[in-house]
């Protein structure tokens, strides 16, 4: 970039909290089939050059498959998988003998199969990813492109990108990339539950970034959500300052979780695999308040064994000792299909067969998973409880318990998703012993809006007063009762929000490991009275920014600090 | 040619495991194998894209077809494959 390069701002959600200056990486955007493409007149020439091409794509699929990690390695070799694919191949030809040119050809055909595969759902509809990736590498390679995705980052970068895919991300490393922009996406989206995971500040919803050059500098602020393009020596000495004030306000607590004044609020780790266990019983957390068991069911063929699931889980309980582990049984359904329990499609996944609804039709699913569990705890001895996902009704809850308890598990609880179980959590906690508020499905099912779909982002800010009027009445059927109820959702690792989750009664607070010191601050630096109050004003708001802003001017100064 | 017809026991029809098993045994044969539905057009059995569109379910009649040395042996092991509840195992 040159001298006079052009100074703006972006403004997008900030995802993941913490500053970085560092030059822009664009992803490459895939390229489409040109619409003047010319058309095909020697239809054999050409099924021998996308043959060609399609075997170059299942090559480099490979080769980056050896060297990916255990997450990425079969996302990679499905895709090589299909680009090897006889059937593509025969399609493909199909629409060059139809005079097609070569890239719309391949675009075509690889667009009949997803849509038949779309309307299938379930094990189906998770191909057409794969199906439209080889379409982009083969469509990029036949127009003599670069393949699209992730460049290797040579120096430490920013990455900018229209929205990053699951493959795409699993490379990413804390020494390379220093900060992470998006274009669409939303505080619940894979991007941002990565980021922060890692510690990466990210920037969701930056309409606009994909025109900024390649190479130019750029500042991004995780915490607001801002992005200065050629920043000024100024501004990138004011982010400094941030940063600088930031780490001061996050130094030296390591304790529990605690008020001002002294009211206890647990301050958990969310974990998916005993890796995540181990790096974070290492942090100064109270123990685990979300076990997600799906990493270990999705991408098998077949169940887990139960000798293998108690290695699994005895692992991880004996990576935490004495502190408490929460484990959600497996949460799956239609849009997170099971290879050995697929249900068939469905209309409407998330409105569908998923969760404990799911465990209900295939018992031997769930009643493997609990063996396991409770021949872990005899074994360690540890403070487990383990928790039911997507509960709706007081029958589905004492079925549960039911099952569990009669295995010797000594705590049975439920995640509270579904408005239904937060209206009346009373009925639902006689049967059990804690509840577990999953905000990101709370706050989709409340306001009807798809957490995945970025676009509807404002009605998924985790501050919008109707979410927090679900969270208390949920809260107050575990003050009748007499039973703690927690937040497992990404609103529990935010700071000001989680002054108000304390406000309202929650008494855990279960998030990222690298949320943890900045929630741990927040609430040392305020009285339960002021919570309460704090959550009066966020819940009289009109609206999500009403409700933030009424918050930060009762908060204590530093607060503004931590994001 | 060597022909084959088989009721498809795989409680979930042929899709998902049971065609990605299919596919991978049709292709470990070296032979050009086609399956086909009653009455439809028979595709490569080789490809878990078409085998997966053909969409045959449990209990569905299909046609095997294959040519060349070992032929009948290959569909004999074709058949006793779709004969079992792949998606239980």
């Amino acid at each position: 970039m040159t001298g006079d390069a052009l100074h703006t701002t972006f403004h997008g959600i900030g995802v993941s909290a913490g500053t970085a200056v560092g030059p822009l990486v664009i992803v490459t955007p895939a390229p489409k089939a040109p619409d003047d493409e010319a058309p095909t007149t020697d239809a054999a020439a050409a099924s021998g050059v996308v043959r060609g091409v399609l075997e170059d794509v299942a090559a480099g699929l490979e080769a980056r498959a050896a060297k990916a990690s255990e997450h990425a390695r079969p996302i990679l070799e499905a895709g090589a998988m299909m680009a090897r694919d006889p059937g593509l191949a025969v399609g493909i030809d199909t629409q060059l003998q139809s005079g097609k040119g070569i890239t719309t050809a391949v675009t075509v055909a690889v667009e009949e199969y997803c849509a038949m595969f779309e309307s299938l759902g379930g094990y189906m509809a998770e191909r057409v990813t794969d199906l439209r990736d080889v379409r982009d590498r083969a469509v990029a390679r036949l127009l003599g492109k670069p393949e699209p995705g992730v460049p290797a980052l040579t120096e430490p970068s920013i990455l900018a990108a229209h929205d990053l895919a699951p493959a795409e991300t699993a490379t990413l490393t804390t020494e390379t990339c220093l900060g992470i922009i998006t274009e669409i996406g939303g505080p619940t989206s894979h991007t941002a539950i990565l980021a922060s995971q890692l510690g990466i500040p990210a920037v969701v919803q930056a309409v606009g970034i994909m025109a900024i050059p390649f190479g130019t500098l750029v500042a991004i602020d995780g915490g607001v959500g801002e992005i200065t393009v050629n920043p000024t020596a100024e501004e990138t000495g004011l982010l400094a300052e941030r940063k600088r004030r930031r780490a001061a306000a996050l130094a030296g607590g390591t304790g529990n979780g605690a008020t001002k004044d002294g009211y206890p609020v647990a301050l958990l780790a969310n974990i998916g695999t005993a890796d995540d266990a181990r790096k974070a019983a290492k942090q100064p957390v109270e123990g685990v308040g979300l076990f997600r068991t799906e990493f270990l069911f999705l991408d098998r063929e077949t169940m887990p064994t139960v000798e293998e699931q108690t290695a699994t889980y005895t692992e991880v309980f004996e990576a935490f000792g004495d502190r408490r582990i929460v484990v959600r049984t497996l949460d799956a359904g239609a849009d997170k299909p099971l290879k050995f329990a697929d249900l068939g499609p469905e209309d409407n996944p998330a409105l569908g067969r998923r969760g404990i609804r799911l465990g209900m039709i295939r018992t031997e699913v769930l009643d493997a998973q609990l063996e396991a569990l409770a021949a872990a705890y005899k074994a360690t001895g540890a403070d487990v409880r383990v928790m039911a996902p997507m509960i709706a009704t007081q029958a589905e809850a004492t079925w549960f318990a039911a099952r569990v308890r009669a295995l010797g598990l000594p705590k049975v609880g439920v995640m509270i998703e579904v408005p239904a179980a937060a209206i009346r959590s009373r009925g639902i906690l006689f049967h059990v012993d804690f509840a577990s508020l999953g905000t990101n499905d709370l706050q989709q099912y409340t306001m009807a809006a798809d957490r995945m779909q970025g676009e509807l982002a404002d009605l998924l800010n985790p501050w919008e007063p109707a979410l927090l009027d679900v969270v208390a009445l949920a809260c107050e059927g575990g003050q009748a009762m007499g039973k703690p109820v927690g937040v497992c959702g990404e609103a529990a690792g935010d700071p000001g929000l989680a002054l108000v989750l304390a406000g309202l009664g929650v008494s855990s607070l279960s998030m990222a490991p690298g949320k943890v010191p900045a929630v741990r601050t927040a609430l040392g630096l305020h009285t339960m009275t002021q919570c309460q109050q704090m959550a009066a004003a966020a819940r009289a708001g009109t609206n999500a920014a009403e409700a933030k802003s009424a918050v930060m001017k009762m908060a204590d100064p530093v607060l503004a600090d931590l994001f | 040619m060597a022909t084959r017809q088989v009721s498809i026991a795989s409680s979930v029809g042929l899709h998902a495991r049971p065609a990605s098993l299919f596919v991978q045994a049709a292709t470990a044969t070296g032979l050009p194998v086609t399956i086909a539905k009653e009455g439809g057009n028979p595709v490569d059995a080789r490809s878990i894209l078409m085998v997966m569109a053909l969409g045959a379910k449990n209990g569905e009649t299909v046609t095997l077809s294959a040519e060349g040395d070992g032929a009948e042996e290959a569909l004999d092991s074709l058949v006793a494959l779709l004969s079992r509840d792949l998606d239980a195992e």
